[in-house]
């Protein structure tokens, strides 16, 4: 008797369904590529955009005509999502859905542009420092989350960060001893999390509103009663210095933007590089995973899981805490009531735009930067946009990856689940 | 108390069964010799020398490993990786990095060194259940144990994997390790067992050589005699009522599970579908009840379709069903139990209307179906979290039975239900089968299906490989459960 296994039977096939997910999204193309050469097209004047590579109006610029770009960009979007409908190779997915997405801003900027110029350099560095805070809190999202435990709280370690680098940076008059308490202030939102989440079990979305709220609280009750009644003396922190690499600034476009700036910048970049090349390659990267995954098989082969979380979610407060440092040592120099304004939440949405990924992260951050940035741009240069459709961006692309359809957004497995041995 | 002064040896060298039932308390001994659990008395001996374990760290540098029921493998990482984890070999001092190729080379020569094929590079989550268990081994073996638990350990398995496990159990014996094997399968127990230990009740009830009859252990498990046989007369089948053809479905991650599937139940005759777990039975039943989408094909009862309806129309249409997971789909554990009796026909007369509950109705029914179906419970008021698994698995039943019946669907009808509780549940179904109702049952217990069953239909990877009689040998089926069928034959047939 001759055996077989099931393999060997032919294979049955049911209708598949048409539209897979390359459809949709080719589908979504071609319906954004049509609003762009028709309505951005029509709307465009037939004027010159010219995009400067310097910081002013002045110098070398890339021009093109307004109307003439936002419907050939236009165009381009129309055949991204067109192939992508017809159904191209898997390795070509990705690009062709960057592509059409870039040549719909670059339509969308056509029309903007027309008659007027964008300083490209001053855009770029412009987008990176808003950036900024939105890589470190969404750093400190991914030391947390990967461990398993969700952190809702980064707004309010923000808060805390600003505060306490506000506050200690003037009084000591040293931006470095800013910068040390705001890691404490990052930390101690951070510890009440971990205290909460980890030892009492509390629910992790609920203390992190909480501490949010907590952070709000007590930052704006010193405010008031500390730093505005004596501003000079509790609340005129010296800025971070701006350091300028030789050399290497002198590139072009890239150079003012990545070697004529400050050191968070630096260290956010840094620090992205690590915790990617840690958490893949280090022993407490193998384990942070396992924890965040399946909590039970770590305990089972000897790690210590509530130890390790504690660890983390402390290293998401250090991070964090940097994170808010630049809203009273970078970007303004002082601190103000709720002066993070929901950069907290941006943060956790580049975190999850990210998909938990530092790579991710700094991706998503710089694309909600940008976004925050042109926003600024076009309220400056009086566009009949309303700004606040850009500054909805982050929220809509949080809302478009969780629904799935760029790609799987898959969370840590135990990512919110306290660790109880049975 | 789920452990009452139990005293145990195990030998170098010796397989050791535990044997009892689901709930006397066979894990929670091991997770204390394991540390995963605190013993409140007592001792542990490792060598003749007293070993306090804190936690799974202590115990596995006391030389002791385990192999959980539920593996304790990371789905999404390689399995070098999971073997790994915990013991990783690291350069770089204080930095700790990974040296993943001497991980690798570490899970190839273990698995080498036993015979225990393993991919290290491949995803756990890849790989079928019976490969990840030799991963689990192999995790064991590599942390250099003398002692080695496993905890039921062939519940996931065919009959044919199971034989090759116990093989690697007999060797790694051999060599001189230690086997602790937990199980409630008299079979397995008397075929590879040295010797025996029975647990009842938390208890300690007698120890045994391989050479005691089946007869003889079941009784020491359940502490009274019991009749292993399902008694029943033989079927008398009727009209089709249950009509699946060319059924398609899919799994959550969208890949098919149930592909092509044609069956029919009859009324008055038992369906079994025997299978290794996770080879689409489960997506079959929640296609049949509205709780999972249909890709194509067809499900009719008698002469209308189910598809496309909802989990309540499919349920007032005439079906009963107790789903696989009685905690999650089965009963609200805080509720009562006269609740529980009536969370399908809450809204509708005698129990309530669209706005409001009849109490007393619904007392009324809860004490008469605690009386029939024999719910040990000190009161229907009592919230069925407080009920053993035996006891909840009734009130499940009862309720589905109360309607008039047509069809009635039972996934693992008797997990985690004690031998007492089995054998009236099993009643219970041979009951409704001889009133006429259309009966299928799932279970990856092949006996019970055995048991049950007036014709079984064998599922592998999503398909029926064929539909067999009770009485064909258990070889065979346990071949189709492997996948493996017989060509040639099915070419003489022809």
């Amino acid at each position: 008797m001759s055996t077989a296994t099931v393999e060997d039977l032919t294979e049955i096939t049911a209708p598949k369904s048409f539209w897979n997910r390359q459809r949709r999204l080719g589908a979504a193309l071609v319906i954004i590529g049509l609003i762009a050469a028709v309505v951005f097209g029509s709307l465009a004047e037939s004027k010159t955009a010219r995009f400067t590579l310097s910081e002013d109006a002045e110098g070398a610029a890339l021009s093109i005509n307004g109307q003439f770009g936002a419907i050939l960009f236009g165009i381009v979007t129309i055949a991204a999502g067109g192939a992508l409908l017809a159904g191209v190779a898997k390795r070509w997915q990705t690009w062709l859905l960057g592509l059409g997405i870039v040549t719909f801003v670059l339509s969308f900027l056509c029309w903007q542009v027309a008659g007027k110029f964008l300083p490209l350099v001053d855009t770029a560095s412009g987008s990176l420092e808003l950036a900024l805070p939105l890589i470190l809190g969404a750093l400190a999202g991914v030391l947390c989350e990967r461990s398993g435990v969700v952190n809702v709280a980064i707004e309010g370690q923000f808060l805390m960060g600003a505060f306490g680098a506000a506050l200690v940076g003037t009084l000591a008059t040293s931006v470095w001893a800013g910068l040390v308490s705001a890691v404490v202030g990052g930390v101690i939102i951070a510890a009440m999390l971990a205290w909460l989440a980890i030892r009492f079990l509390v629910d992790q979305v609920v203390v992190g509103i909480v501490l949010n709220l907590f952070a709000l609280g007590v930052t704006g009750f010193l405010y008031e009663r500390l730093m505005q009644p004596d501003a000079l003396k509790y609340n005129s922190p010296p800025r971070l210095p701006e350091w300028r690499i030789p050399g290497l600034a002198d590139i072009p476009v890239v150079g003012p933007v990545l070697f004529d700036t400050n050191l968070l910048v630096w260290l956010a970049l840094i620090l992205v590089f690590v915790i990617h090349f840690a958490l893949r390659r280090t022993r407490w990267g193998l384990r942070t995973r396992a924890v965040g995954e399946h909590p039970t098989a770590a305990d089972t082969v000897g790690i210590r899981v509530r130890g390790l979380r504690y660890m983390n979610v402390l290293l998401g407060g250090v991070v964090a805490g940097i994170g808010g440092a630049y809203f009273t040592l970078v970007s303004t120099s002082a601190f103000n009531k709720n002066m993070t304004a929901g950069a907290g939440f941006i943060a956790l949405a580049a975190l999850i735009f990210g998909r938990w990924t530092p790579f991710g992260a700094l991706g998503a951050a710089l694309f909600f930067g940008f976004a925050q940035k042109l926003a600024n741009y076009l309220s400056a240069v009086g566009s009949p946009v309303p700004n606040q459709f850009l500054n909805m961006l982050p929220y809509i692309a949080t809302i478009i990856a969780v629904a799935g359809l760029v790609g799987r957004v898959r969370a840590p497995a135990a990512d919110g689940v306290p660790y109880v041995k049975s | 108390m789920a452990n009452d002064h139990i005293d145990i040896t195990v030998e170098p060298g010796e397989v050791h069964a535990l044997l009892g039932e689901n709930g006397a308390g066979k894990s929670t001994l091991m997770n204390q010799l394991y540390g995963l659990l605190q013993p409140d008395e007592g001792e542990i001996l490792v060598d003749g020398e007293k070993k306090v374990f804190r936690s799974p760290r202590d115990a596995i540098a006391a030389g002791i490993g385990m192999v959980h029921q539920h593996f304790m493998l990371v789905p999404v990482f390689t399995v070098a990786e999971n073997i790994a984890l915990g013991a990783e070999e690291v350069r770089g001092g204080p930095l700790g990095f990974l040296d993943r190729r001497r991980n690798r080379r570490d899970v190839l020569e273990t698995s080498k060194k036993y015979g225990l094929p393993v991919d290290p590079d491949a995803l756990i989550e890849n790989l079928p259940v019976g490969a990840q268990q030799r991963v689990e081994i192999v995790k064991a073996l590599t942390r250099d144990v003398d002692l080695l638990i496993l905890d039921e350990p062939t519940a996931v398995l065919t009959p044919q994997e199971t034989d090759e496990l116990l093989a690697v159990m007999r060797s790694l014996a051999e060599s001189g390790k230690s086997i602790v094997f937990i199980t409630h399968k008299l079979r397995e127990v008397k075929a590879i067992a040295d010797r025996i230990t029975v647990i009842r009740r938390g208890r300690t009830v007698g120890t045994a050589t391989p050479d005691t009859s089946e007869d003889e252990l079941a009784a020491l498990m359940v502490g009274r005699d019991v009749s292993l046989e399902v008694a029943k007369g033989p079927a008398e089948p009727g009209r089709e009522v249950l009509k699946i053809s060319g059924l398609i479905v899919e799994d959550d991650r969208g890949v098919r599970a149930v592909d092509a599937v044609d069956l029919t139940v009859r009324a008055g005759e038992v369906l079994g579908i025997a299978g290794v777990q996770g080879n689409g039975q489960t997506e079959l039943v929640e296609a049949i009840m509205g709780l999972r989408p249909v890709r194509a094909g067809t499900i009719e009862l008698e002469d209308d379709s189910l598809i496309g309806r909802s989990t309540k129309q499919v349920l007032r249409s005439g079906v009963g069903y107790v789903p696989e997971d009685r905690s999650l789909d089965g009963v609200v554990k805080d509720f009562s139990v006269a609740e529980n009796l009536v969370l399908d026909m809450y809204d509708r007369e005698p129990y309530g209307s669209a706005f409001r509950l009849n109490p007393k109705a619904i007392a009324v029914n809860a004490a008469e179906r605690v009386e029939q179906f024999d719910i040990r419970v000190s009161s229907p008021q009592s919230a069925v979290g407080t009920l053993s698994g035996g006891n909840q698995q009734k009130v499940v039943v009862a309720r589905e039975m109360s309607r008039p019946l047509r069809l009635f669907i039972a996934s693992q009808p008797t997990r985690g239900v004690d031998v007492g509780s089995i054998e009236f549940i099993h009643k219970q179904i041979i009951h409704e089968r001889d009133n006429g109702t259309a009966v299928l049952v799932v279970s990856s217990e092949l006996d019970e299906v055995v048991g049950l069953a007036d014709r079984i239909a064998v599922m592998y990877r999503g398909r029926v490989l064929a539909v067999v009689s009770p009485d064909t040998p258990r070889e065979e089926i346990g071949l189709l459960m492997a996948g493996i069928t017989g060509t040639q034959e099915a070419e003489d047939d022809q």
